[in-house]
């Protein structure tokens, strides 16, 4: 998929505040798509399928945390200290507001003047008549506040400073166990899942859990938090109102689920037709040329005018429809405000509560809101984490290869390779090599013909252990490659493989991939006696040319003549060719024929081709159909037997002198 | 790039944007008419110790807050138009503009990476005109608003606003400019991290191979390490951010309770606005900080603009004629190369150099050489899928500059090096090549392209279901596809570019055979690299290193030149030469 390099990720790194979770949970949404199909269904967590999983899943990505337990702890503490000196500064500000006030009300009534005389609201406090306001008083309590808001932030910054450190940890923790679990995992696991769905699994996913961690984590922990401290405060000034407060609860939670049960249809459609869209875009870029010659522009546009209008409509919804949660619990907190206050009024009047209480209450019903607002708005983004968490849990679960065998790898003297009665299959339901027996000896070349899916490939893949086997085994000088460690094995053979792959870095580092160390005067050599030295110097900046994943300013013979320079460079006792030279001229091929010769001289090698020149001057040919050998021998005697390869070398030679 | 993206871009929806403002204008100011109807409560309701006044003044705040609600859901309808809408133009745009791109912007820029951008990056971009039609649109009126409402309350502690805002801008846009940067490398970091993995899954053959299992772990490792410094930076900053503007507003407040207390004392100032003006300058910082939050969602959206603009901003190297010339119908399918050059740009060697071909109907020419002589280059001049850098290529006795686009493409089957399939079925495929193709022509065409066999062995025949590029059919099947498509098309002119290799050579001398009826009133150029497959054409041109070393029939070049007697040579024993 477009998975490349800049197939982006999510990596919104601001914080969300109560105001921005929603917005940015939208934007996880929109992005999910690229994840591929089984991205869908994420993020149903309290409301969709997932029902189930959305705990055990959370809590595993909790327990991740594990090894920072004590740096979370304390998080944890300094963030209730936090919240507590945050929830106790209003009430002392009030104090200071009281002072003001009685001597606001002092100074109205002359010195002396009865409590009596005093107006009901002032009733029992402490306003002494003909007295102004004590700034001395006032001082005092607002440099308490003054520190009590200091002590909180710093609480505050180091509660955050160090989360941020844990939650990087964590993820990095996650990456690299990913990463570890990449290079465990066998081959088959690679051919089972698409590509493109993995990727999405190790980039888009992580990255997605990052952005979740970092979000939520302290806006979740604070906003929790204050819900209680800011409920146990109105519950301490009056039982009846909080009671009330209380009721916007389940209405806030009723109505955000309703909304994301719309929004979440509206989602899927919108991922289904976003990964549409993206297919569209996909192949008319890929096809580009063709697209093109063949006329089909206004086609491709047309069908891309068509899914483009289709996705704008569902997201409208999707974005429109999720858009509503902030409204309404702004409308929710709204209303709770207006009920309190007329209820509150109402209270006052029947001589129940003070105005203070009340506007008291009002503040801490706003504060109360604010929190829920922010957990509600950080639903999606955290059932879009733990979907996300939920499918790297599955990859670090899946199976691994067998454990290593650990007869320490001799150097390989002689090369002699015996397949011994092996039995192997990609899938259990189709077996395709039940009983295969072959002796490779020491310098031979032993080149492997047939149809597409005889097998061929599947033989060399066993020899470099890249499948392990299912019955049978198969020896290095005597000694069977299931008891050796795989890197022993491995690096004693040197591969030329049918896909190119070069990753992204200059030619020299590619060919250099072979042995590391290699200086670059050996480079050099390996680059000419495989003909990469010709073409790299038409390049703009010869072996320090950029070739990218996709090569796309190389020609596929010339990505192939690197990947055989990579396989020179490494000098190995055992050769595999797969189709080596297959996007190789004929000519070039001669060339690096002489080459390959010189560097298979004394050393046991495979060869897969389709061009029976290419095998000719094998020693030991076998021709492959259907997962067995049906003949083995030289050209000379195999042509003359008047079998499966003389009828594939005359359909050849007739081809050719026709 | 970013603005100038959103202005051009948003153009057409400023009415949407117009409204949104205004609704958020509407719903901001019952959001402040709120605690000044609660104010009356107090005053007129509680002191009074009237219930009627209490429950009128609780109705109006009611109304006010469905108001609230019923703007603030109007602007999320009218926002989300507007940057959906966005979104989807862009997307268009730019899916427009690489449908006009030649192979050289193609190549340039790499399909992947085009594909990421008319996605990934516009969506990015989308959804910051999203949050900014939400949320940050409303936090210039909030401030304002508050403003007023607060100096209203009382002008004498204007002051404290005066010095609060612009602390509370200076601290935070302080911070802000320590996490931009972070962000930017932080962006850049997740890229290469991304990047690791990827090569590591799809190489990961040749990783076990060569055992470098250990490297790539150590390699992703420091990528991996890379990208946690800076995420932990930026997160320090980020941490800085709440508590350092808890401290504003809270010394804010504590301000305003001591001069304000002052002010009191002294009877300039009441005590209701003493404590309506602490709850503005809260609203007045709450909007602050919702600024400063969308200004953190900008870094990246920069980058995905600066990616999106760089698309829109590039202009194909091959542009259509304006003043089109209609081919001359008495020399239909007339190819010609004059003196063609070809160089990369930065490149040193060209990659073709005066090539010059002449090709008629009825008659073959082949193109054989090396892996990068130029081959490949050639034959993508004559449909225009770019610009020779001097020569000219005309086809129909015009050149390919002066053609319509459509009246060129027309004319041409290309059957490219990698046979691509698109997704849909077999029937689907051969109408690309003729769009009105009865089943008859098509069942034709599979004939002479020897995939009649395997096509009619799929259950559900033509319309077999065909994958993305064709991966469910092998590499041979492919091409024989491919061929049908452009046999279907009957064009005046044929390129195969390399177009057999992967048939076996006993299918590609029966393909050749069938092709020989088809194409006897059509020109066709054969790229390829198999002597046996061009051994008959009329005219054998030998490049090397772009340039023509030989030219004439096989028997000729095997006598005259030696590159092609070494091609031979290169595929065929003594004998079967000689024979």
């Amino acid at each position: 998929m477009s998975d490349h390099g800049d197939q982006s990720d999510q990596s919104d790194q601001a914080p969300t505040p109560a105001s921005k979770g929603k917005a940015l949970e939208a934007t996880e949404r929109i992005e999910a798509p690229v994840a591929g199909p089984g991205r869908g269904p994420m993020g149903g967590g309290m409301v969709g399928q997932k029902a189930m999983d959305f705990g055990p899943s959370a809590r595993r990505m909790v327990a991740r945390m594990r090894p920072d337990r004590v740096a979370a702890l304390f998080v944890v503490a300094l963030t209730v200290g936090s919240v507590l000196l945050m929830s106790i500064g209003p009430r002392i500000l009030g104090h200071a507001t009281d002072l003001v006030f009685s001597g606001f009300i002092g100074r109205q009534f002359p010195a002396g003047t009865p409590d009596s005389a005093l107006p009901d609201a002032v009733q029992g406090q402490d306003v002494i008549p003909g007295q102004g306001v004590d700034f001395g008083a006032v001082g005092e309590v607002l440099l308490l506040v003054l520190a009590i808001y200091v002590a909180a932030s710093l609480l505050s910054w180091g509660a955050g400073y160090i989360l941020n450190s844990v939650v990087q940890r964590t993820v990095y923790r996650m990456r690299q166990d990913v990463e570890v679990k990449i290079n465990r995992l066998p081959l088959g696991y690679f051919d089972r899942s698409p590509r493109g769905e993995l990727l999405s699994r190790v980039t888009n996913d992580i990255d997605n859990i990052s952005t979740t961690l970092q979000q939520t984590m302290s806006q979740l922990l604070t906003s929790l938090m204050t819900v209680v401290a800011v409920l146990a405060m109105m519950l301490w000034i009056s039982p009846l109102l909080a009671l009330v407060a209380l009721i916007s609860v389940p209405i806030s939670l009723a109505a955000t689920r309703a909304i994301m049960k719309r929004s979440q249809g509206q989602f899927v459609q919108q991922w289904r037709r976003t990964g549409q869209l993206n297919a569209h875009i996909e192949e008319s870029f890929s096809g580009h040329s063709l697209v093109k010659v063949f006329g089909r522009q206004g086609e491709v546009e047309r069908v891309f005018a068509e899914q483009n209008d289709e996705l704008y409509e569902v997201s409208f919804k999707a974005q429109f429809v999720s858009g509503l949660i902030m409204p309404t619990m702004m409308f929710i907190g709204n209303l709770n405000y207006v009920v309190v206050a007329v209820v509150g009024a109402l209270r006052v009047t029947s001589g129940a509560l003070t105005i203070g209480e009340v506007q008291a209450f009002v503040q801490y019903t706003r504060q109360f809101t604010q929190p829920l607002t922010t957990v509600a708005s950080m639903a999606n983004l955290l059932q879009s984490g733990v979907a996300s968490a939920e499918r790297v849990f599955e990859l670090l679960d899946a199976d691994e290869e067998p454990v290593e065998g650990d007869v320490a790898a001799a150097e390989v003297t002689r090369g002699e390779v015996a397949f011994e009665h092996v039995a192997f299959s990609y899938d259990e339901d189709r077996p395709l090599i039940s009983d295969l027996s072959l002796v490779a000896r020491p310098g031979q070349t032993v080149a492997i013909v047939g149809p597409t899916g005889a097998g061929k490939t599947t033989l060399v893949n066993l020899v470099m252990r890249f499948y392990d086997l299912d019955g049978g085994r198969i020896t290095l000088d005597g000694v069977d490659v299931g008891a050796m460690p795989r890197s022993a094995l491995r690096g004693q053979i040197g591969m030329v493989l049918q896909d190119t792959w070069l990753f992204a870095g200059t030619i020299r580092d590619n060919i250099a991939y072979g042995r590391p160390g290699a200086t670059d005067e050996e480079v050099l050599e390996a680059a000419r006696a495989t003909f990469v030295d010709r073409f790299v110097h038409s390049l703009p900046d010869g072996y320090d040319t950029l070739v990218d994943e996709e090569g796309s300013n190389l020609s596929a013979g010339e990505r192939q003549l690197i990947t055989i320079a990579r396989a020179f460079l490494t000098n190995p006792a055992l050769l595999i060719l797969d189709e080596a030279t297959s996007s190789v001229d004929t000519r070039t091929e001669l060339l690096l024929q002489h080459a390959m010769a010189a560097l298979r001289t004394d050393r046991t090698s495979f060869v897969i081709a389709h061009r029976l020149s290419t095998i000719r001057d094998a020693d030991l040919i076998l021709v492959m159909e259907d997962g067995s050998i049906v003949e083995q021998g030289t050209h000379d005697e195999l042509v003359v037997s008047g079998g499966a390869y003389s009828r594939l070398y005359q359909a050849q030679f007739v081809g050719a002198a026709s | 790039m970013l603005l100038r993206l959103l202005r051009e871009r948003l153009q057409p929806y400023r009415h949407f944007l117009v409204a949104v403002l205004g609704l958020q204008f509407v719903s901001v100011l019952a959001m402040l008419y709120l605690p000044s109807l609660n104010a009356r409560i107090i005053d007129d309701g509680i002191a009074q110790g009237d219930t009627d006044v209490i429950l009128r003044l609780g109705a109006i705040m009611l109304v006010v807050s469905i108001a609230q609600i019923i703007a603030s859901v109007a602007a999320a309808w009218f926002g989300a138009r507007a940057a959906m809408s966005f979104g989807r133009d862009v997307r268009r745009d730019i899916f427009q503009r690489v449908g006009t791109f030649s192979a050289r912007e193609l190549q340039h820029f790499g399909a992947p990476s085009l594909i990421t951008r008319g996605t990934n990056d516009v969506t990015q971009v989308q959804m910051l005109v999203l949050m900014a039609c939400l949320i940050a649109a409303s936090s210039p009126i909030m401030m304002i608003g508050g403003v007023i409402m607060a100096l209203r309350e009382d002008v004498g502690l204007g002051w404290i606003l005066a010095v609060v805002v612009p602390a509370l801008f200076v601290s935070v846009g302080f911070v802000v400019s320590r996490m931009i940067p972070n962000f930017r490398l932080m962006q850049g970091r997740i890229d290469e991290v991304n990047r690791v993995l990827r090569e590591q899954i799809t190489g990961i053959r040749v990783v076990r191979a060569f055992v470098r299992e250990p490297h790539e772990a150590e390699r992703f490792a420091r990528a991996n390490g890379d990208l946690t410094d800076v995420a932990v930076r930026a997160g320090r900053w980020m941490a800085l951010m709440f508590p350092l503007v808890m401290i504003v507003v809270n010394v804010a407040s504590v301000g305003v309770i001591w001069f304000g207390g002052q002010r009191v004392d002294n009877g300039q100032m009441e005590v209701g606005a003493l404590t309506a003006f602490l709850s503005y300058l809260m609203q007045i910082l709450m909007s602050v900080m919702m600024a400063t939050f969308m200004l953190m969602q900008v870094p990246r959206s920069a980058v995905c603009a600066d990616r999106i603009a760089e698309v829109l901003d590039t202009h194909s190297s091959v542009v259509p004629a304006t003043d089109p010339v209609a081919p001359d119908p008495a020399r239909r399918g007339h190819l010609d190369l004059a003196e063609v050059t070809v160089t990369y740009p930065g490149a040193d060697a060209p990659v073709l150099c005066d090539v010059d071909l002449s090709a008629r109907p009825g008659r073959t020419v082949a193109v054989i050489g090396s892996t990068g002589s130029g081959k490949t280059t050639l034959l993508n001049l004559v449909p225009r899928l770019f610009d020779t850098s001097s020569g000219v290529v005309s086809v129909s006795g015009v050149s390919v500059r002066d053609l319509e686009p459509s009246v060129l493409w027309d004319q041409i089957g290309l059957v490219p090096q990698k046979a691509y399939l698109f997704s849909g079925t077999v029937r689907s495929n051969l109408e690309h090549g003729k769009g009105d193709a009865t089943e008859a022509e098509m069942w034709a065409a599979l004939d002479v392209a020897q995939a009649r066999d395997f096509v009619e062995a799929l259950p559900e025949g033509l319309d077999a279901p065909v994958a993305q590029g064709g991966t469910n059919f092998s590499g041979g099947q492919r091409q024989r596809l491919a061929i049908a498509r452009a046999v279907v098309r009957e064009p005046a002119i044929y390129l195969f570019d390399d177009s057999f290799s992967a048939l076996d050579l006993a299918t590609d001398a029966r393909l050749r055979a069938a092709l020989e009826p088809v194409t006897r009133d059509a020109t066709v150029v054969v790229v390829a690299q198999r002597v046996s497959t061009i051994r008959d054409a009329d005219e054998i041109l030998v490049l090397e290193d772009g340039r023509v070393v030989g030219r004439g029939t096989h028997d000729e070049l095997l006598a005259g030149c030696t590159t092609y007697a070494e091609i031979v040579a290169s595929q065929h024993s003594a004998e079967e030469v000689s024979a």
